[in-house]
Parts: structure tokens; C-alpha cells; sequence
């Protein structure tokens, strides 16, 4: 699989894809309930239903059908002087429910995807505790374990349209994402096995974690929320964590903005300052339309986009019902409704919850609807349980301009046209 | 519960193992190696190790960072933010250029090698003059021009009207129009070879 720029839009090879699909020669576009004749798929003995399948000892680790080849994660080369200090994006178009699989789950690296072998590995407490101490890998298995799904947004997250609408497909707008089910120990109980009593008052007391990568990653994070809820991860959807997601161990800052999740941790030093290190100054500030600058912006604020209908799953089957559906999340808290609008937010429809909102974890919505076959201007609008509605584009730039670069959870609109493929746009 | 039991696991890190990991620098100053570096050694050193992303007067090459230029650019449509023109702390240029830089061949620096590093990037944006020398001694007195030009995170208060009762019906006024494109642009990568049968 190579990537190009080309002056064709991305959808149009999806479309056509689509109505290939069918091996068997059914005329495009036919579906099971019109087809003219009987359909030879169900007439015609097929060699699936005669022959065998693969053996059980054909794949001791399975990769998807190569009909989901896909389903992958990209890259958009221009956006980073190299690919090693650079992005991808999650396929968020082609997933369903929340979990994302670690395969194709988005990266973010500074200085590369290190590979850190589990004997290799240390962590180091250390600065102002009891008791400065260092764990193997092995050591970190034998403490009380919890098990949590959150997600993880890159701050820079859409930042690419600020000022406009700039990337074709909710891969590209919104897929710097993922959403996993983490295994690990709680930096609480790490910490208090270094014994806090050195610190005295804690209210005033960070801790800086770094990772074992030459970038490390180094960042401040307030005492209050590294013993809330903060972990040391490593196992992901029930497996070791990925190379590039930080084997063998990370961070889990619930809610927080990913920089912050600290691949191949190696470090946590209890201090009385924030370090403002580089990853907190130069970068992951948030510059304002007067030329300040927010810091210190964690939080990744409510926000949600309509995954399918989008520009790389166009609708392919014509008039009639269609499933629109999205994911939604907020780092405040839960998400309690998902507003649906097709006509760019004149009028809003609730739609559906798969499951009830968790805290700072992705959720899915389904608005099960008619379509009629004209435009429509989708938009999706996430509320949280802490009352905060998703803001649109104009109402962000009213407070923070456009150069804020992180932190941009505005309203998404897709314009999708009558032939059923959809474009990303901004609409008055 | 405030202080649980402790388990007794992991063992006491070593003085020359802290020593080896603990490299970070606070904005106060602390965590500073003594040394210093002069302008002087400073152009050496960068020309030898950084100009090659960073260019000779550290004005950035290509799509690298610039580490100098900008000033007064923060309001602009296009800001330049370089260290001149942005970072607040100098004890973060001093941090990460030890501990990250260059790129593919970090903490490869000696202490006084960095001081010089970070005295020269200081002159490239005429912060300091051309036989300043750098030093944890004086490391203090330089002035970096947008140290006051940070606010902590304030959301809560300047945008708190995104707290709010969304609206349902007739929500805008008048036909809803398209005012922005992303295939106008047309600087999305296409995916090429996907399962052809």
C-alpha cells in the first residue's frame, strides 16, 4: 500500500470499490432484494461451501481479510519535516463500537517507535519521596492491578482545520484517536510505595514523567490528578501494549491530551515545580488571537464526528434507511447525548447511545434514519455530564482565533451530495 | 485510602543511577550542570551538529524547526514562534537540547558543549551579544522576551458559555451555505492499491 497526492478526491476509490465488490458478477449496484433472476451466489454451489477453509495452525496471529486492507492506518506526509517525529490516523471512518484495534490504532512519535525489551526495562521514582526506588517490568506485574477503558486524543487532534477545511475524511480530521481497555497500576500506588511523606503538603506538588526514547516526552502533571486516576498501563485490549503505543509500559492520563500519555515511561520524579519542559512550552501551549498563549491546557474538551456517512465511507446503496453514526467523547466527564443535524444546524435530532456514556471513554451513536436522496450538511453535537455542549468552529475562534494549533473540538459538517459521496466543509 | 501498606517491591535507586536520568532543568534553575560555553564555541558546535536541520544562523532549513526569528509575530496571522520569539524559559532550551537533541544522535553533548549551544541560539536571536558566555552562574539573568506571555489554562471562565441549553429548532436564520471546501484545497493523500480483485 503506497499514498500519493493525486487530484482525485479519496471517496471516489472507495465508491467504486464498493460497487465491484460482488465477485460473482451481479450487476453493479443490484442488491439481494431487486435482483432480476435468482442469485447465483445462493443458487450456484460455492467453493467455500464445498472445499475447506485454513487450518487452525495456518495463523497464530491473525491479521485482518485482505478485503479490509483498507482499514489502515495513513500517513499525510506534508504535515511533519519526517515520518519519525511526526503523526497517523486511526481509520475512524471504517471502525465500529469503541474499541479501537491496536493495529491500526493512531501514532504519535518524537523521536520514533523505540523498541524496549521487558528485561531492558526500568522505572525510576525519584526526587521528593520516602524512598527513591526502581522497578523491573517484572515488579510492576506483582502490584494490586485495575483494569480501565479511556480514550487518547493528540491534542493537535483537527488542529489542521483551524482555519478551514483542509483534510478530506474523518481519518484525517479526527483519527489522531484511539480508545482501549488498559490493564495496569494505578501511579497512586507506585507513589505510595516511594512513600509521599517527603513531600509534605501535596497540593502544591507535581510529578514530571519522562519516557526511555531520546525525545522523552518529558512532561508536568499536577500531584492531584497523578493520584486520581492516572495509570502505569501495560496491557491494551487485553494484550502487551504495542511497540509504537509504548512496550512495555505507559501512562494513562484519563481525559488528558496524549502528549501527555507517556510512552516506554521510565521516570517519575516527584517535584515542586512544574519543569515546563519543552513539550510544555514550545509545544502544547495554545496561542491566542492577542499573541498570549494558554498553558497547562490537559483537558480534551467534548467533542464528537459523524464517522459514516463521511468522505471515505460514502453512501453507497441509495434512498431509503441509512445509519448515521459517529463516536463521541468528552475528557470532563461522560457523554449523555449526541445531537444529529442534517440540514448544517438549523434543526437537531437526539440520537441514539450504543451504551451508556462512560467517563473520558469513547461512545458510539446511531441515528437510524430515511434518506431521500438530496444533500444533506451532517453535523454532530456532544454533550457531557457536566452540562458542556460541543462548540462550532465559529464559536472557538470567537475566544482563541485560529492559531491555537491543539485543542480544536468544534462542530464537524460533511456535505453529503445527492450522488451519496460526502465532502468535508464548512458551511455559514 | 491516604497511605497504603507498602508491598516492598522494586529496591532503592542509587545516587549514580538518579545522577544518570535526572537531567531536567526547572525554570529556577535548578538541575543545572556547572559549566559554561561561550557564542564563540557555540558557532562551532552548531555548525558542526545542528545547522544541518537547523541552519548556520539557526533561521531553520527546509521544513525543520527555526529556532530564531519571529519577534513580535505572535499576533500575526502566521506566527513565527522560535525561541526568541515564544519560549518563555531558557532552562527548557537548556533541558532538551541535552537530553533530545540532535535529532538521531541525543545526549551525545558534553554540559559545556550545550551551554554553548544554547549561548549561540541566545545571539542568533540577538538576545545576547557575540562574546557573551553562558554559565549556570549567570544563567539567571538572561531575559527571554515572552516569559510573560503565558496564561494558565482558563477555559473554564472565558468559555464558560459553552455551558449552555443547545438550541433544537430554527436554529440559523436563512439558506445554510457552503463558505469552505477541503477539495479545493486537494491536499488529502489518496490510497492507492486497496484490495484490487
Amino acid at each position: 500500500m503506497t499514498v500519493r497526492f493525486t487530484g482525485k478526491k479519496p471517496s471516489r476509490r472507495a465508491f467504486l470499490k464498493g460497487t465491484l465488490a460482488s465477485t460473482a458478477g451481479v450487476v453493479a449496484g443490484a442488491g439481494a432484494a431487486n435482483a432480476a433472476g435468482p442469485d447465483p451466489l445462493i443458487t450456484e454451489k460455492q467453493e467455500w461451501a464445498m472445499g475447506t477453509g485454513e487450518g487452525v495452525d495456518a495463523t497464530p496471529y491473525g491479521l485482518p481479510i485482505k478485503y479490509e486492507d483498507d482499514v489502515i492506518r495513513r500517513n499525510v506526509e506534508w504535515l511533519t519535516a519526517d515520518t519519525i517525529s511526526s503523526i497517523n490516523f486511526s481509520p475512524i471512518h471504517a471502525l465500529d463500537g469503541t474499541i479501537t484495534p491496536q493495529g491500526c490504532a493512531f501514532e504519535r512519535h518524537h523521536s520514533g517507535a523505540i523498541e524496549l525489551r521487558k528485561e531492558d526495562y526500568r522505572l525510576m521514582i525519584n526526587g521528593l519521596v520516602d524512598t527513591p526506588l526502581v522497578f523491573t517490568y517484572e515488579d510492576l506485574e506483582r502490584f494490586p492491578r485495575v483494569n480501565k477503558t479511556f480514550f487518547l486524543e493528540c491534542a493537535a487532534n483537527t488542529g489542521m482545520e483551524w482555519a478551514g477545511a483542509q483534510l478530506n475524511g474523518a481519518q484525517f480530521t479526527h483519527g489522531m484517536i484511539h480508545n482501549m481497555e488498559y490493564s495496569g497500576v494505578t501511579l497512586r500506588t507506585l507513589l505510595e510505595e516511594a512513600g509521599l511523606n517527603a513531600a509534605g503538603d501535596l497540593k502544591d506538588k507535581w510529578v514530571y514523567v519522562e519516557g526511555a526514547d531520546a525525545s522523552s516526552n518529558g512532561r508536568s502533571i499536577p500531584m492531584e490528578k497523578a493520584l486520581d486516576d492516572c495509570m502505569i498501563a501495560f496491557k491494551a485490549n487485553g494484550e502487551a501494549l504495542r511497540k509504537e503505543h509504548g512496550y512495555p509500559a505507559r501512562l494513562v492520563v484519563p481525559g488528558w491530551e496524549g502528549n501527555m500519555w507517556v510512552k516506554w515511561i521510565r521516570r517519575i520524579e516527584v517535584s515542586d515545580s512544574a519543569v515546563e519542559s519543552r513539550e510544555e512550552t514550545s509545544k502544547y501551549t495554545d496561542t491566542l488571537e492577542d499573541g498570549t498563549s494558554r498553558k497547562w491546557t490537559w483537558v480534551m474538551d467534548a467533542k464528537s464526528v459523524v464517522t459514516s456517512p463521511s468522505p471515505q465511507s460514502p453512501i453507497k446503496h441509495g434512498k431509503g434507511p441509512l445509519v448515521i453514526t459517529g463516536l463521541a467523547w468528552s475528557g470532563r466527564g461522560a457523554i449523555t447525548r449526541v445531537d444529529v443535524s442534517k440540514d448544517g444546524g438549523k434543526t437537531w435530532e437526539t440520537a441514539r447511545l450504543a451504551n451508556p456514556g462512560q467517563p473520558m471513554a469513547l461512545t458510539r451513536f446511531y441515528l437510524d434514519t430515511e434518506w431521500n436522496g438530496e444533500e444533506m450538511f451532517l453535523q454532530s453535537r456532544a454533550m457531557d455530564e457536566t452540562g458542556y455542549v460541543q462548540p462550532t468552529k465559529a464559536m472557538l475562534r470567537e475566544v482563541r482565533g485560529e492559531n491555537s494549533v491543539y485543542h480544536n473540538n468544534c462542530i464537524q459538517t460533511w456535505w453529503v451530495k445527492a450522488d451519496g459521496e460526502a465532502e468535508n466543509v464548512e458551511v455559514s | 485510602p491516604a497511605l497504603a501498606g507498602k508491598l516492598g517491591l522494586g529496591r532503592e535507586a542509587l545516587p549514580e543511577e538518579i545522577a544518570a536520568w535526572n537531567l531536567d532543568v526547572h525554570p529556577d534553575g535548578s538541575g543545572l550542570p556547572v559549566g559554561s560555553g561561550s557564542v564563540e564555541d557555540g558557532e562551532v558546535v552548531f555548525i558542526e551538529n545542528c545547522a544541518v536541520c537547523h541552519g548556520e544562523f539557526a533561521e531553520g532549513s527546509g521544513n525543520w524547526p527555526k529556532l530564531a526569528g519571529g519577534e513580535g509575530s505572535l499576533a500575526d496571522k502566521d506566527p513565527l514562534k522560535t525561541v526568541g520569539s515564544y519560549w518563555p524559559y531558557l532552562s527548557t532550551v537548556y533541558d532538551y537540547v541535552r537530553r533530545s537533541m540532535p535529532f538521531g544522535a541525543a545526549q551525545t553533548m558534553s554540559d559545556d558543549d550545550v551551554y554553548a549551544i544554547v549561548a549561540y541560539i541566545l545571539y542568533s536571536n540577538y538576545l545576547v551579544e557575540d562574546d557573551f558566555v553562558l554559565s549556570n552562574e549567570n544563567f539567571l539573568d538572561v531575559e527571554m522576551p515572552n516569559a510573560g506571555g503565558f496564561i494558565v489554562d482558563d477555559r473554564n471562565t472565558s468559555e464558560a458559555h459553552f455551558w449552555t441549553e443547545p438550541c433544537m429548532e430554527n436554529c440559523k436564520e436563512g439558506e445554510v451555505k457552503i463558505t469552505m471546501r477541503a477539495t479545493v484545497l486537494d491536499v488529502t493523500p489518496e490510497e492507492e492499491g486497496a484490495a484490487e480483485e
